[in-house]
């Protein structure tokens, strides 16, 4: 039975994960992008550049189309409030907050979704060939991805029982370590769509310059000052959740419990190493490999949906 | 003789290269280029003269190229009616050019069917033409817009997609109209002439010296390449030849330059592939080059380095040494580049059959310089037309026939190795002397001259004609990007739209080099 004063714990350790993930996502885009220019024998601009950039655009006055219409305008905070939103949902820094009892991880998605049908209707909204050529791509991109990203959280529903993230959580990180052969296929799986979503090589570059090459950055073209800020740093956030949605899934040991106040500093280390590490990886990836054709995207993406579904074929056939 | 036509009558220039100059009647022109064209010959540049002071008619000069080397037409047109008959059906890279001296001088080609403004873009008023001696630059300015009918795709499904002049990227500018259907290129066309700045206007109130300066600056990246042809054309006026230390010199120069712009495109080429890490690697190479060059010779892209009569820098044996050492380190360091493009499969991938020019197609096209070599397009001045130094070089020319990205890539890389060659062989070669440089200060009366310089990107052409008082009265740079421009709007067709940055970059060719 939960008390008013586990109740007070819980918000408490809720607030603190909102904050923490707000304020540590462009830290985490700033990491992938230094380990990148590590690798790539430059220097790099140093870890907090994307905080930099978020202070250049919001101090920058915006300049917006005249025939933008009010969803234009609207869209950065709808997709700021998805991504902050998703982040608050995936148990980050412990298990049972008070967010994660409202969504599951259907709804998980269903957020992913709606921030991207907003962003797609705005680039559409000007009307510029740019804004529609990287909505289409965009759609084609994630109407692939999306059922490979369910299947590997159905995966993991089946092993906890449940669709619920702390549930799901809470299973893994509580089992002795484990194995799971189904899991490890999820997670192939679930790299495919990280890469995919958040935009990153190969199937999409986030640095370039060039603009019929574009998916992402074609869509938000038009956007200036605060609003490209907030586009900004809600893909830090995207790439945030992702990333978490991946420790969640995959490495959980070590997450606190509400209310272990003496766990949480360690959770909070923890979660520090796992992102870093996981952002070195994907730093890695990004490096080794180059941008494919568009068109071998729905391969690439195939193989995610397909090793998902074999992982949930190995849960029936091994239970495990 | 390299033409025999009745009508022609050809006079050998004392040049560096092969060439030779005549005149001949508007009506014989087709004949002629006909001639050149069933020879397997090519058109190098097309431009026109207002030569109405002194001989009361415009001149037309055509500057064709077969195997045994350069020839220069020149077609008086009457000073009321000044026609010519056209001749992009022969060569069709004439017709930009037509459309360009149209633009400049007014002069036209009859049955010429794109009469759109090619340079002009409404800076000065369509009734007037800045390369005529009685154009008056102050009274001309207009902000009348040009109307410039795209050509249209018609059927389901299709639309376009314009993209520029002003790009996402820090590039020159230039606007390309793309009609596609899903993301397959059905056609593209170019729109090119933001960057006009006069040039060609502003030479004419110059110095031989003054215009070196200029010549060096038509197209940064090949700027070695410019100044040289502009110093071949004034050393062939005034029948001078540079001293062999000189031209040893020269050749240095460009073959460094030809190493920084290739060792730079490899590296975009990665980078547009999202290879950052090729990009980041080749640039370092390219950066150590440019600062090789400000320490040896006291600018990073080597402008102002050659000069009309000769160069004024030199190289002493701890150069030499620097050199050497340079040449070792990219030799080693690009070869283990080259195997990590080789073996990369996203990156071939990418490359391998992506805008690809048939030979056929390049050669009826005119493509020309290394994206033509990468065709099949055996055409290299180092090679063909081996001007001092390069007749003692025995340079080895990189050609490939598959025409595409990967083959473009091939060939840069081929280049820069055959450069790092020249290089050191040049080393040898070289004597250090503490020669004063012998300048060239003026030029005879009513001369003519053209150089010819194989750039990284392709020849290089300056012709310079002089006036009565030996003072320069038309220069004309010519750049390759003028025949390989047409030539990118057929290697997208069938592409998809995201590989048009890529084929793009791998013809690289130049904007200011031909808006002047």
């Amino acid at each position: 039975m939960m008390t008013d004063y586990d109740l007070l714990f819980a918000i408490l350790f809720q607030l603190a994960q909102l904050l923490l993930v707000v304020l540590l996502a462009p830290l985490l885009t700033g990491w992938v992008n230094q380990c990148q220019a590590w690798l790539q024998n430059r220097s790099g601009a140093g870890v907090l550049q994307p905080y930099r950039v978020l202070r250049k655009l919001f101090h920058k006055d915006a300049v917006i189309a005249h025939n933008a219409s009010p969803l234009f305008r609207v869209t950065p905070y709808i997709v700021f409030g998805c991504m902050w939103l998703a982040a608050a949902i995936i148990p980050i820094i412990a298990v049972d907050l008070p967010f994660s009892q409202a969504a599951d991880v259907i709804a998980l998605v269903g957020v992913f979704a709606l921030a991207r049908v907003f962003i797609s209707l705005a680039a559409m909204d000007i009307g510029t060939a740019f804004g529609s050529l990287g909505a289409r791509r965009e759609m084609l991109v994630s109407f692939l991805a999306e059922p490979a990203l369910l299947m590997v959280l159905f995966t993991a529903s089946m092993i906890s029982h449940s669709t619920q993230l702390p549930r799901i959580v809470d299973t893994l990180a509580h089992h002795q370590f484990v194995l799971y052969p189904s899991l490890a296929f999820a997670a192939l799986a679930f790299v495919i769509v990280l890469l995919a979503e958040n935009a990153r090589i190969p199937v999409d570059n986030p640095s370039t310059h060039l603009e019929l090459t574009m998916i992402h950055e074609a869509m938000i073209l038009e956007y200036s000052a605060r609003h490209l800020a907030l586009i900004e740093w809600a893909s830090s956030l995207k790439l945030f959740a992702y990333i978490s949605i991946g420790i969640a899934l995959f490495i959980p040991h070590g997450i606190a419990e509400v209310g272990n106040w003496a766990g949480l500093p360690l959770a909070i280390a923890l979660l520090l190493l796992k992102l870093m590490l996981a952002g070195a990886a994907l730093a890695v990836l990004e490096t080794v490999m180059a941008k494919m054709r568009i068109f071998r995207a729905p391969e690439f993406l195939g193989t995610a949906f397909l090793l998902a579904v074999l992982g949930l074929l190995i849960h029936f056939l091994l239970g495990a | 003789m390299p033409i025999k036509h009745p009508g022609l009558n050809l006079k050998r220039l004392t040049d560096a290269v092969p060439a030779w100059a005549g005149e001949v009647a508007p009506h014989a022109l087709p004949e002629i280029c006909q001639q050149v064209r069933d020879g397997g010959g090519r058109l190098v540049a097309l431009w026109g003269c207002d030569a109405r002071e002194q001989r009361g008619w415009f001149m037309l000069h055509v500057a064709l190229m077969n195997e045994s080397g350069l020839v220069c037409l020149g077609v008086p047109l009457p000073a009321h009616h000044p026609e010519y008959p056209d001749i992009s059906h022969i060569f069709p890279a004439a017709g930009r050019m037509q459309r360009a001296a149209y633009d400049l001088l007014g002069i036209y080609a009859q049955e010429g069917h794109d009469h759109r403004k090619w340079l002009r873009h409404g800076a000065w008023h369509s009734g007037s033409f800045p390369l005529r001696k009685d154009f008056d630059a102050t009274a001309s300015r207009t902000a009348e817009a040009d109307a410039y009918p795209f050509v249209q795709v018609e059927g389901q499904g299709v639309h376009e997609i314009p993209v520029g002049p002003v790009h996402a990227g820090i590039i020159e500018p230039g606007h390309f109209r793309f009609s596609i259907i899903g993301e397959r290129v059905l056609r593209l066309e170019e729109r090119l002439g933001y960057v006009h700045k006069g040039i060609e206007k502003r030479f004419e109130s110059m110095s031989l010296q003054q215009g070196a300066k200029l010549a060096g600056r038509v197209s940064g990246d090949s700027t070695v390449a410019y100044a040289w042809a502009y110093a071949m054309a004034a050393e062939s006026i005034a029948g001078v030849t540079p001293s062999s230390r000189t031209l040893w010199l020269r050749a240095l120069l460009l073959e460094r330059e030809r190493v920084a712009n290739h060792l730079g495109d490899l590296g975009y080429l990665g980078n547009d592939v999202a290879l950052s890490f090729g990009f980041a690697q080749f640039w370092i190479l390219k950066e150590q080059v440019l600062r090789n060059n400000a320490a040896l010779f006291g600018h990073r892209y080597l402008m102002d380095r050659i000069v009309p009569g000769g160069v004024t820098v030199n190289l002493d044996a701890a150069g030499k040494r620097v050199i050497e050492e340079e040449c070792a380190m990219l030799e080693r360091e690009v070869r283990i580049l080259r195997n990590i493009y080789d073996e990369h499969a996203g990156v071939q991938d990418r490359f391998i059959g992506t805008g690809r020019v048939e030979p056929r197609l390049a050669a009826q096209l005119g493509l020309c310089g290394m994206a033509g070599r990468a065709s099949a397009q055996a055409w290299d001045a180092r090679v063909q037309f081996a001007c001092a130094p390069y007749d003692k070089l025995d340079v080895k020319m990189a050609t490939y026939r598959n025409g595409d990205v990967a083959a473009r890539v091939i060939v840069r890389f081929d280049e820069l190795f055959e450069s790092l060659r020249l290089q050191r062989e040049i080393m040898v070669n070289l004597i250090h002397d503490k020669e004063a440089p012998a300048l060239l200060e003026t030029l005879p009366a009513n001369g003519f001259g053209i150089g010819l310089v194989e750039g990284w990107r392709g020849e290089v052409m300056v012709a310079i004609h002089t006036d009565a008082e030996g003072k320069l009265a038309r220069v004309h740079p010519h750049d390759p990007s003028w025949q390989n421009w047409p030539l990118l709007e057929h290697a997208v067709i069938d592409n998809i739209v995201p590989d048009f940055p890529l084929i793009n970059k791998s013809f690289n060719l130049s904007y200011t080099g031909q808006d002047l």
